[in-house]
């Protein structure tokens, strides 16, 4: 093996730290949106739909509107029409007229919001949401995504039951998706009787779709399974899974001078200005959002998870009812609420044929999925879950279908490793099964199809070539995982120990590791002190402060120098990353970088301003700046000083071009106040940044019962430099049991008859617990730097959630052999029925069981 | 303001009212849940009604306070009280983030009436640090460990580790962690919380 790229010793970075918000979090005084009062408050209340499809004839709130203390009734026809979205990588998607209102006269899934209330206090609220008569005409309703491509078959939205993208037209933006109606014909759904997912047309006769938005490929596929030794053929099944943040998506709101302020939970705080600004309408001549109107406060948010990247949109309706109501408004969403409007990951079932070396090479693979979209904006895992399947196992040669089907459940947004996590999961238990086929070690057959260097990714656009990412040392994680778990150790062990079975499993995992562009913003003040102004969302993965021990670290100042403002858009903020598909570290340690660099030039022209030469002359250390080899220098705190008085672009005043607009406004509020530093990230970068885990498992399973306990875990990550261990731990370990969640119980059940949900909230539809997982687990990360980022660092949010969830799959399918189970999660009745069947006995097609 | 507030049991708020209020509209999550607002009425207590204004000792104080018969400790604490350290996570016993201890026993404060507890002790959050600003061991254990991510479970597992190291102040990590298995994380950050909770148990013996 080559030898991997080292980074240079580091002060700061790679150490732990005490974070800036953690004492107010252990005492209390954090402030998360529901925490706060404004004196005359009102409070809101939502009105959900009983049913899940359905056309509202006629509200009658007259006995509501009577009632002491009720202020308001916003409805439908009070909410701004479909406003443009930013995607999970901070890219504008062009309004959808079919998306999302908050409030809806056509509730399209049973808990979606018609009305709400405001009043004096909840409970008038309450009573008064008794009082109101809605007059409903009930559509058909569609829960099961195979079930609605059957000839026949009700369709979840008016519109039809499928997402096409239409073809672009030359030079113009993509126009929004389109729904359409897609049914199968009844031969198709023959294969379900042999245990295969059926595969009809992708899209309805006539019907123009996007080049590659529901097909893809590279490589001769048919050639590669010909001349393969051995090709699987296996259908897969993953859950729906609700986000189910601890915060709600509680929300409070007022007005003041025109401008209205958000306390709201999410991901992002700076990003999140202006999708509420959109949302409400507040948009200027050229279309822009005005974020000149709209403060967000979030200085703590009780987790997002891909749900709350800029908030959500049911945040803008305390807004107009304080509008309305001329006085402050606060919206607790319940967890009863949460459940319905809270988001979710979709399930995806899939059908992939793979081919097989005999020595474990894989030829080629043929996938094919359906996603169960909901009933709202088309989703990208789909399209995700090929693309992160051609990263991990790199198949020689590729082809992609998906279709994303509508249904009448609650919609559905980027949940950590969106998609990615789908693609793995599917493909994972192909690779547990071919390595028993094959005989060949796990560890190995993964190893040898994993990707190396600049690996290529997904198909080649259409004239173009296949991307290839920034870096992969996946193999590396492998051998230190192998080496920690004590692999070989554990293979040797019995399988059997009575009425135990016990089994090993490993899996990998990939997705995107961070994205470029975002601006930074600090000022070195006289007093020698740096306050950086950070625009990261503090939703506890702790990249808003840790991002920004970049800057002490390349200007050699104590991090006790450092204070970090953060939470509040008022506050002048740069323009950041979302924090969303793991693109903060990144994103936000290169624009640290590239400010840090902006301070260090202006600090070294100004000493050779002041005492002769050329800037190169000077160096920055130990609080200084100072001839090289020694002589005259002044402090950070003398260099401030003599910024503010030469002015221009050492103060602020001077904004240098290229900046984010919202950048530039904060600039210039700052301006005068020190040495001010500001710099977009411009710098080059080879390659898509992606991150690697490995994760490793050890299950004993009671073949009486069926229940299985998970008796040991670690995850070793590819994620180039570690920035801060603990939070980096945190985030291995976290995401990893996210993902075990999806193995070992979460999913939506639903009367499908009605088009009811029967699990709800955190008993029926229940997330990992202290005891689900061991009470020791172990993480370690590579700490290679990636070559193509300065500080070498990628993020981690996302890539451990397929390795906890497939781990547990590929060591329960080595303790109980290939014919257990087709779908996640696995249940002990699962495992109990299908161990006494000798065959898989859960119901592998139906949606929602 | 002659509106709204006009009594603790809000009129056509029946049980039957509220459980078909469930059905209908899905989205009344039960009465106790909800904030009132409340204003004490003129006169006293009518016959066998319960009287309004109670004291409670909330962290080593005696608050009075005006709380409806049917109001739960959390959101006396939350609203009435302003100590909005204790969270709501779940409103229903589910997810332990609104822990608090009544007499040195974890309680979820969602689903313990607040009448209940008058004459109790009642220990949240804010009141752990000592009055000069020391923490409390087990809060102490975090900083140690940066245990927590987004940390609105933080509370209510701080809480329920002093609790239960009341009864058992030297625990093994699996001890300790079915001690606090009523408590849930979304982050998931189960490691790194049994870790400073390990921490904190460590410093709370020395």
């Amino acid at each position: 093996m080559p030898d991997t790229p080292k980074h240079p010793p580091f002060k700061l970075i790679g150490k732990n730290y005490t974070t800036p918000d953690l004492v107010a979090k252990v005492t209390g005084k954090a402030k998360y949106a529901e925490d706060y009062r404004a004196d005359g408050m009102l409070f809101a209340k939502l009105l959900l739909s009983p049913i899940p499809h359905a056309r509202v004839r006629k509200i009658d709130a007259s006995a509501a509107l009577a009632m002491p203390g009720v202020k308001a009734i916003l409805t439908a026809d009070d909410m701004p029409k479909p406003a443009d979205a930013l995607t999970d990588l901070g890219a504008r998607i062009p309004a959808n007229p079919l998306g999302e209102r908050g409030l809806t006269n056509e509730p399209v899934y049973q808990g979606e919001p018609i009305l709400a209330v405001c009043a004096v206090d909840e409970l008038t609220c309450a009573e008064a949401i008794e009082k109101i008569r809605i007059d409903f005409e009930r559509l058909p309703h569609a829960i099961d995504p195979l079930e609605t491509l059957r000839p026949g078959t009700p369709n979840a939205r008016v519109e039809g039951n499928v997402w096409i993208r239409p073809p672009v037209p030359k030079g113009q933006q993509a126009p929004p998706p389109q729904v359409k109606e897609l049914k199968w014909a009844e031969a198709d759904f023959a294969e379900i009787e042999h245990g295969r997912l059926p595969m009809g047309k992708l899209h309805p006769d006539g019907v123009d779709v996007a080049p590659q938005s529901d097909e893809w490929s590279f490589g001769d596929v048919d050639e590669g399974l010909k001349k393969a030794d051995l090709v699987l053929d296996e259908t897969f099944t993953t859950p729906n899974t609700s986000h189910q943040t601890l915060e709600t998506r509680t929300a409070m709101a007022y007005w003041q001078n025109g401008k209205v302020y958000v306390h709201c939970s999410t991901q992002s705080t700076q990003p999140t200005a202006p999708a509420i600004a959109r949302w409400l309408g507040l948009v200027d001549d050229k279309g822009q959002p005005d974020v000149s109107r709209v403060v967000i406060i979030s200085e703590y948010t009780g987790g997002g998870f891909g749900s709350k990247i800029t908030s959500a949109i049911s945040a803008i309706i305390p807004a107009i009812l304080s509008k309305k109501t001329g006085a402050p408004v606060m919206m607790r969403v319940s967890r009863e609420e949460e459940h319905f409007i809270g988001r979710a990951r979709p399930s995806i079932q899939g059908r992939l044929k793979v081919g097989f070396t005999k020595e474990g090479k894989i030829t080629a693979v043929d996938m094919f999925v359906i996603l169960d979209n909901g009933p709202y904006d088309p989703q990208g895992d789909a399209n995700n879950s090929g693309r992160m399947l051609s990263l991990m196992y790199q198949p020689p040669a590729m082809r992609w279908r998906g279709v994303t089907v509508l249904t009448n459940t609650p919609p559905r947004l980027s949940q950590s490793q969106p998609g990615g996590f789908q693609g793995i999961a599917l493909m994972e238990p192909v690779m547990s099964k071919a390595s028993r086929k094959l005989g060949i070690d796990q560890v190995a057959l993964h190893r040898m199809n994993a990707p190396e260097g600049k690996a290529p990714i997904g198909a080649a656009p259409p004239g173009g070539k296949r991307a290839y990412v920034t870096s992969a040392y996946i193999k590396e994680a492998l051998d230190r995982g192998s080496e920690m778990f004590e692999w070989e150790r554990r293979k040797a062990m019995p399988k059997r120990s009575g009425t135990k079975a016990r089994g090993i499993g490993v899996a990998t995992s990939c997705f995107v590791g961070g994205s470029v562009g975002f601006d930074g913003l600090f000022i070195i003040k006289p007093d020698g002190r740096i306050t950086v102004q950070s625009g990261i969302g503090n939703l506890g993965t702790e990249s808003v402060t840790d991002s920004h021990r970049v800057v002490a670290e390349v200007l050699d100042i104590p991090w006790e120098k450092v204070e970090v403002v953060w939470g509040n858009t008022s506050k002048n903020l740069p323009n950041s990353a979302p924090s969303g598909g793991s693109q903060t570290t990144h994103a936000m340690t290169r624009a640290a970088w590239a400010t840090a660099h902006d301070a260090k030039k202006k600090l070294q022209e100004i000493a050779a301003k002041d005492f002769g030469g050329n800037p190169e002359d000077y160096e920055v250390a130990r609080e200084r700046v100072f001839r090289k080899g020694g002589g005259s220098g002044m402090t950070l705190a003398q260099a401030a000083k003599r910024a503010i008085e030469l002015g221009g672009v050492y103060d602020g005043h001077e904004v240098p071009a290229g900046i984010s607009p919202y950048t530039k406004a904060s600039v210039q509020a700052l301006a005068g106040q020190g040495l001010l530093a500001v710099a977009k990230d411009t710098m080059p970068r080879d390659g898509v940044t992606h991150s690697y885990v490995a994760g490793f498992a050890e299950v004993e399973v009671d073949l009486e019962t069926g229940k299985y306990r998970i008796v040991d875990y670690m995850a070793v990550a590819d994620v180039g430099t570690i920035i801060h261990p603990r939070s980096l731990g945190g985030q291995i370990l976290g995401r990893s049991t996210l993902g075990i969640g999806h193995a070992i119980g979460q999913k939506w059940v639903y009367d499908s008859h009605y088009g009811i949900a029967l699990a709800k909230r955190f008993h029926y539809n229940k997330p990992p617990t202290i005891l689900d997982v061991p009470a020791k687990m172990t993480w370690d990360a590579l700490d290679i730097p990636d070559p193509e980022t300065p500080v070498g660092a990628r993020g981690i949010g996302e890539p451990p959630v397929g390795a906890g969830c497939c781990a547990i799959l590929n060591a329960l399918s080595d303790a109980l052999g290939d014919d257990i189970f087709r779908r996640a999660p696995v249940n002990p009745d699962t495992i109990l029925a299908s161990l006494e069947a000798g065959r898989p006995m859960q119901e592998q097609f139906t949606a929602h069981i | 303001m002659p509106e709204a507030n006009t009594g603790d049991t809000p009129k056509g708020l029946s049980r039957r009212n509220v459980i078909k209020g469930v059905i209908a509209a899905g989205a009344v999550s039960g009465a106790a849940y909800l904030f009132r607002g409340s204003m004490v009425r003129a006169g006293g207590a009518a016959a066998g009604s319960v009287e309004r204004l109670v004291t409670l000792n909330v962290n080593g104080r005696e608050r009075r306070v005006d709380v409806m018969k049917q109001e739960t400790l959390a959101t006396t604490l939350r609203y009435k009280l302003g100590l909005t350290g204790t969270k709501l996570g779940c409103d229903r016993s589910e997810c332990g983030a609104c822990t608090v201890l009544i007499d040195d026993v974890p309680h979820y404060s969602c689903s313990i009436l607040t009448h209940t507890a008058r004459g109790k002790n009642i220990v949240t959050i804010e009141g752990l640090a000592a009055a000069d600003g020391t923490l409390h061991p087990v809060q102490q254990g975090v900083i140690d460990e940066q245990g927590f991510q987004c940390a609105f479970c933080m509370p209510g597992f701080i809480m329920a580790t002093v609790g239960f190291l009341k009864v058992n102040p030297n625990p093994t990590r699996e001890e300790l962690a079915h001690g606090i298995s009523g408590n849930l994380c979304r982050c998931q950050d189960y490691d790194k919380i049994l870790t400073a909770m390990m921490r904190g148990a460590q410093l709370s013996r020395t």
